[in-house]
C-alpha cells in the first residue's frame, strides 16, 4: 500500500469524532488512508449506520404473518395474497432539497424507486409526504414551487403515478423543510430479490449512468450535520437526476430479472458505489473488489476517492451469476445503458479497491458495516414542554361568527385543497389508479387480480410538537384510519422519522417518545413496520424541526369493488358519525388558525376504540352499508363535513346537521377528537349499521341529511356550498401567488 | 383489429395502450419495438404517450429518427391509419406528418386533470362512431400540450376542417376555462390533410375501463376498427 495513512485532523475533517477515529484504526488494525477513511466515514456517518437511532428503533415490531421482507433491505415486503407481494419504503431527501428544491425532490424521488425495484418490484404507486415553512418567509413559494416541480419532473418522466401525499406548513419548517418520498411496487412473492452477495467469483457488474463527480458526501456531509451560514456551499453535495435514465434502468432490471442471472443487486444510493459494495457483501459474510478502471465515467481525472464516493443516480450493483455476465450484458445494451463488469466476489471478507493496478482501499467489512458506532444517546424533556400542553379552554373565547371561523379554516394552508400540487402530477399512468389523489386515501388496483391497494402518508407535527408519544401514535392510527375509510384492512408501516440532531438530550428524546408511540399504536392495530429511514440533524443555526415522524400505511382491498370515497354522493343519505367528541382542542387547526395558539395536549386517544372505530368502518363498507366515509383531522367536524360536500368530482352537495349541545360548540364544530368518521348511509341501512356498531361497542350519532346546496350547522352555520369549495380549492395556490 | 403501439425509450403509455387494446377492449394490441423498422403487419400504428428520449430536446423531437419511423412514414403515405397521443401527438408534429407544434402549456407547468373534448369531425377513421358536437371526458398529462401553428397554417386547418376535437366544458362551450394549456382555438387534435393521420393530446387510452371510472376513449379505438372493416368491406 503506497498511500500514506491520515491523521485525526483529516478524520475530524470528514465527520468522524476523535473517539471514532481511534475506533476506526482499531477496527481495521491501522490508520486508513485517504481513500479508505473516504469509505469509511461515509459508512459510519449518521446516514449510513443509524448510530444513534438503531438501539431505539429495535424496539418496532417488524415481523407478522404478511412480512416477507422486514428492515434492513433496500425496501420491506407484505403478502397480499394470490402469491403476490407488495414492496414498500418511504424515504427522506431533506437536506438536498432545501439548498437545491428541484434536484433535491427529484432525485428523492429516483432513489425511492429504485429501493423498490431492485427488489424485483414493479412501481406501481408514488406517494411523498411535504413540509415547508409558512408563506411569511421568503424562501417558502420558491422551495414549494421547486420541490413539486421537481416531484413532477422526476415522476412524470418516468412514468409511474404520483397519486397522493401530505403537505404541510408550519414556521417550524422554515429553515430544513421536509421531502419524504414513498414508492410502491409489486412483485411476484416468490420473485423478490435481495442485496446479499454470495458465490465466491461471482462477477460484480456495474449498470446504468455512467460516474460524476456529483452527490460527493451526500450522505455524510449534507446529511448527517446541521444547516449553517456556510450551507449555500454544499450545492455541490446535491446530486442531479435523469429519469429518462432511470426509466430505462427499470425496464433493463425488470426484464433481466425475469432471466436467472441475478444473485444479489442493490441501487447505488447514498455513498455511491462504496455503501452498495460494502452492504451487499457485508449480508453476504463475504468479501468484494472492485477494479475503478472499469467503471464506466463521466469525465476522465475523476480520483479513485471521487468515484467510491460519487452519489451520480441512476445506478446499481449486481453481483451476478458466474457465466451470465454475457446476458446481463445484452439486457442493458437492448435498452442503451451501460453495463461493465468490475470487480468479483472474494472469500476473505475485504472491501478491496483497485486503480491503476494499485490497491487503494482494503479494508475488512465487518467493523465498516456491523461494527459501525452504536449510541445510546442521552435524552432529557425539553424543558419547555410542560408549558407548551398548558392550556385553559376558559382562555378560548368562542368565535363570534362560526361561518367566518369555518371559512377561515378551509383557506388555512393546512386544510385548503391540494389540487394545485396534485395537478402537476401525472396519476393515471400505468392505468391502475381507482381513487386519484383528494380522498383520505389513495387506491391502485393490482392487475391480474380483484384486490386493491390503498395508500396514504401522514404525520401530524404540531401534535408531536405537544407530545411526540401521543403524535406519533396519532400518525400511525390517523394513516390506518385513512386506508380504512377506502374499504381496506392496513397491513403494512414504512416510517419516515425526521428529527433534529440527536446529539442533544432533549432531541433524543422527542425521538424515543416517537418511537414509543409507534411501537403502542403498530402493536394495538397489529401492523409490522416493514421499511423506513431516519432523518436527522434537521436544524439550522440550532433550531430544530418539529419531531415529524412520518407513517405511510398500506392497505388491502380484497374485492376491488368495495372501496369508498370520502365524499358525500345521494341526496337524501343520513350523515352519521362513527365514534365519540369529547370537548378538547389542544393542538387544534382551529386554535392556530383562528386563534394564533399551538398548545395544550393533543387529542386523547385510546388503541383499543380506534380499533373498533376502525373495524366497524371497514365492515360498513365490505357489506356495503355506507357511501362514503370520511376521516375527521385538522379542522375538525365542521371541516371534514365541508369536504365531504365539496371535495368529491361530481356536483357539490349540501348537509343539514343539527348540534350537540353538550360539549363547547367550537369544540364539537372544530375540536380534533380521534378514532371518528364521518360517513353518509342510505336510510335504509341504518338499523343494519347501528347493530354492528353495538357489535363493536361504538357510538353512532345521525348527525342530519345530505341535502340542497347549503351546508348549516344548527343555528351556527349556514354557507353556500358553491363558497365554500371556492375558498378551499383556490387558496393554495393563491398563496403560491398564481392566479386561479 | 391488430394494431401497433410503437415503443420508443421514455415511452410511457405503451403498456397501458397494448393493456386497453388487448385486455379491455378485445382487440389485438402488438409491441412494436423502435429499433425494428419491421411494423409486423399491423393495419393502425399508435404513437403512445411519455418523454421519448427523454424529452430533453423539444417533445417528440429525436423520436422521429428512430428506425421504426421510417417505417411508419412509409405506413402513413400508404394511407395507413396512424394515431398519436399526447407525446406521439408531439412526434407526429415534429415528424412533419401532422401542421402544427405543440409549446409549453399557458400555465408553464405539467396538467393532469380530466378534461372534456367536444367530437368536431365525425367522419374520420378516428371518430366514425361518435356524432358532431359529441362530448368525451378524457384525462390529460402534459408539459407542452399548447397547441400552436402560424396563422396561415392555422386558417389553412380550421378552413380545411381538419380539427377533430376542441377542449370544450361538459356542454360542448369551448372556454378559455376548458382550454386548460392554452391552445390556440382550443384545439385538441388534429389529421392530416388526407384524414389518415390523427393526433391528439389526451389520453383515450386511460379512458376505456370502467374501472378505472373514465370509459369514453374506447369510442376512438372502436371507430379505428370499425373504420378499418368497412374499408374491408367496401
Amino acid at each position: 500500500m503506497s498511500l500514506p495513512p491520515v491523521d485525526e485532523k483529516v478524520a475530524l475533517e470528514h465527520g468522524l469524532t476523535a473517539g471514532e477515529f481511534t475506533e476506526l484504526c482499531r477496527g481495521i488494525g491501522r490508520a486508513p488512508n485517504l481513500v479508505e477513511l473516504g469509505v469509511a466515514s461515509v459508512m459510519w456517518s449518521e446516514h449510513c449506520s443509524y448510530k444513534s437511532s438503531r438501539a431505539v428503533l429495535k424496539d418496532l415490531p417488524n415481523d407478522g404473518p404478511r412480512v416477507l421482507q422486514g428492515p434492513g433491505e433496500n425496501a420491506g415486503a407484505v403478502s397480499i395474497g394470490d402469491g403476490l407481494a407488495a414492496v414498500f419504503k418511504i424515504e427522506s431527501h431533506n437536506h438536498p432539497s432545501y439548498i437545491e428544491p428541484y434536484q433535491g425532490a427529484a432525485t428523492g424521488v429516483g432513489g425511492i424507486l429504485r429501493d423498490v425495484f431492485t427488489m424485483g418490484a414493479r412501481p406501481i404507486a408514488n406517494l411523498n409526504s411535504l413540509r415547508f415553512g409558512t408563506f411569511d418567509h421568503p424562501r417558502t413559494r420558491y422551495l414549494v414551487s421547486g420541490v413539486v416541480a421537481g416531484v413532477g419532473g422526476y415522476g412524470n418522466c418516468v412514468g409511474v403515478p404520483t397519486v397522493g401525499g401530505e403537505i404541510y406548513f408550519d414556521r417550524g419548517y422554515n429553515e430544513n423543510i421536509l421531502v419524504n418520498a414513498f414508492t410502491l411496487g409489486v412483485v411476484r412473492a416468490d420473485g423478490i430479490f435481495r442485496a446479499e452477495a454470495s458465490g465466491v467469483g461471482n462477477p460484480v457488474l456495474y449498470v446504468g449512468s455512467k460516474t460524476g463527480r456529483d452527490g460527493i458526501h451526500g450522505a455524510s456531509l449534507l446529511a448527517s450535520s446541521e444547516f449553517d451560514d456556510e450551507t449555500e456551499e454544499k450545492r455541490p453535495t446535491v446530486q442531479v437526476g435523469d429519469p429518462f435514465t432511470e426509466k430505462l434502468l427499470i425496464e433493463a432490471c425488470l426484464e433481466l430479472m425475469e432471466k436467472d442471472a441475478i444473485v444479489a443487486i442493490q441501487d447505488m444510493g447514498a455513498a455511491g458505489l462504496t455503501s452498495s459494495s460494502v452492504e451487499m457483501a457485508d449480508r453476504g459474510h463475504v468479501g468484494i473488489r472492485i477494479d475503478l478502471d472499469l467503471v464506466p465515467k463521466r469525465e476522465a481525472r475523476l480520483t479513485p476517492y471521487e468515484i467510491l464516493l460519487s452519489e451520480s443516480q441512476e445506478r446499481m450493483l449486481i453481483v451476478a451469476r458466474a457465466g451470465a455476465e454475457q446476458e446481463v450484458r445484452d439486457v442493458f445494451e437492448k435498452w442503451d445503458l451501460d453495463a461493465a463488469l468490475i470487480g468479483e466476489v472474494t472469500d476473505d471478507c475485504h472491501l478491496r479497491v483497485l486503480a491503476e493496478g494499485e490497491e487503494v482501499v482494503d479494508l475488512p467489512i465487518e467493523p465498516l458495516a456491523n461494527g459501525a458506532p452504536v449510541y445510546e444517546r442521552h435524552f432529557a424533556q425539553p424543558t419547555n414542554q410542560q408549558e407548551l400542553q398548558r392550556l385553559s379552554l376558559a382562555d378560548v373565547p368562542p368565535p363570534g361568527d362560526y361561518n367566518r371561523a369555518l371559512s377561515q379554516l378551509l383557506a388555512a394552508p393546512n386544510v385548503a385543497s391540494r389540487e394545485w400540487v396534485y395537478g402537476q402530477y401525472d396519476q393515471f399512468v400505468g392505468g391502475n389508479t381507482l381513487v386519484r389523489p383528494g380522498s383520505d386515501a389513495a387506491v391502485v388496483r393490482v392487475k391480474g387480480t380483484d384486490k386493491a391497494l390503498a395508500l396514504s402518508v401522514d404525520c401530524n407535527s404540531r401534535y408531536c410538537q405537544l407530545d411526540p408519544y401521543v403524535g406519533a401514535m396519532t400518525a400511525v392510527v390517523e394513516s390506518a384510519r385513512n386506508v380504512v375509510c377506502s374499504g381496506a384492512e392496513p397491513i403494512g408501516v414504512s416510517d419516515c422519522l425526521n428529527f433534529g440532531n440527536p446529539e442533544k438530550p432533549e432531541i433524543m428524546w422527542q425521538f424515543r417518545e416517537a418511537i414509543r408511540g409507534i411501537r403502542d399504536a403498530c402493536g394495538a392495530l397489529g401492523l409490522p413496520v416493514v421499511s423506513g429511514n431516519v432523518s436527522f440533524y434537521n436544524e439550522t443555526d440550532g433550531r430544530a424541526i418539529p419531531p415529524t415522524p412520518t407513517i405511510a400505511m398500506v392497505g388491502l382491498i380484497n374485492d376491488v369493488r368495495k372501496r369508498c370515497t370520502q365524499w358525500f354522493r345521494q341526496e337524501g343519505d343520513l350523515v352519521v358519525l362513527l365514534g365519540r367528541t369529547r370537548e378538547e382542542l389542544g393542538g387544534s387547526e382551529y386554535l392556530a388558525t383562528v386563534h394564533g395558539m399551538v398548545r395544550g395536549t393533543p387529542p386523547w386517544i385510546d388503541l383499543a376504540v380506534e380499533k373498533a372505530v376502525q373495524a366497524l368502518c371497514l365492515e360498513s363498507i365490505r357489506e356495503d352499508l355506507i357511501r362514503s366515509a370520511h376521516d375527521i383531522s385538522e379542522g375538525g367536524l365542521a371541516v371534514a363535513l365541508a369536504e365531504c360536500c365539496i371535495s368529491g368530482p361530481g356536483e357539490l352537495l349540501g348537509a343539514e346537521v343539527e348540534l350537540e349541545a353538550s360539549i363547547r360548540p367550537d369544540a364539537w364544530l372544530f375540536g380534533e377528537s380521534q378514532s371518528r368518521i364521518l360517513v353518509s348511509v342510505r336510510s335504509r341501512q341504518l338499523t343494519r349499521l347501528r347493530d354492528l356498531a353495538a357489535d363493536h361497542d361504538v357510538p353512532v350519532t345521525v348527525l342530519g341529511t345530505v341535502r340542497g346546496a347549503r351546508l348549516r350547522v344548527g343555528r351556527l352555520v349556514d354557507a353556500d356550498v358553491r363558497e365554500l369549495e371556492s375558498i378551499w380549492s383556490g387558496s393554495l395556490a393563491q398563496h403560491m401567488g398564481i392566479e386561479a | 383489429m391488430r394494431c401497433g403501439v410503437v415503443s420508443f425509450p421514455g415511452s410511457l403509455d405503451d403498456a397501458d395502450t397494448v393493456h386497453a387494446l388487448s385486455d379491455v377492449l378485445g382487440f389485438d394490441g402488438v409491441q412494436l419495438w423502435h429499433k425494428d423498422p419491421d411494423l409486423h403487419g399491423v393495419e393502425c400504428v399508435i404513437l403512445p404517450g411519455g418523454f421519448s428520449y427523454g424529452d430533453y430536446l423539444r417533445s417528440g423531437a429525436l423520436a422521429r429518427f428512430a428506425p421504426v419511423m421510417d417505417s411508419v412514414i412509409e405506413f402513413a403515405a400508404g394511407g395507413g391509419l396512424v394515431m398519436g397521443l399526447c407525446n406521439g401527438f408531439q412526434i407526429l408534429c415534429e415528424a412533419g406528418l401532422l401542421p402544427g407544434a405543440l409549446v409549453r402549456n399557458r400555465s408553464m407547468t405539467f396538467v393532469c386533470d380530466t378534461v372534456h373534448v367536444r367530437i368536431e369531425r365525425s367522419d374520420t377513421p378516428f371518430t366514425n362512431l361518435c356524432e358532431t358536437g359529441d362530448r368525451l371526458e378524457l384525462p390529460i398529462k402534459h408539459g407542452e400540450g399548447c397547441y400552436v401553428a402560424d396563422e396561415e397554417s392555422l386558417r389553412r386547418i380550421e378552413d380545411s376542417g381538419r380539427v377533430v376535437v376542441r377542449y370544450s366544458d361538459a356542454s360542448g362551450e369551448t372556454t378559455e376555462a376548458a382550454n386548460l394549456n392554452g391552445s390556440l382555438n382550443s384545439i385538441a387534435g388534429v389529421v392530416n390533410e388526407a384524414g389518415n393521420v390523427f393526433g391528439m393530446m389526451p389520453h383515450a387510452e386511460h379512458a376505456c375501463e370502467d374501472l378505472l371510472g373514465l370509459e369514453d376513449g374506447a369510442i376512438i379505438f372502436r371507430s379505428i376498427e370499425a373504420w378499418l372493416r368497412r374499408d374491408l368491406r367496401s
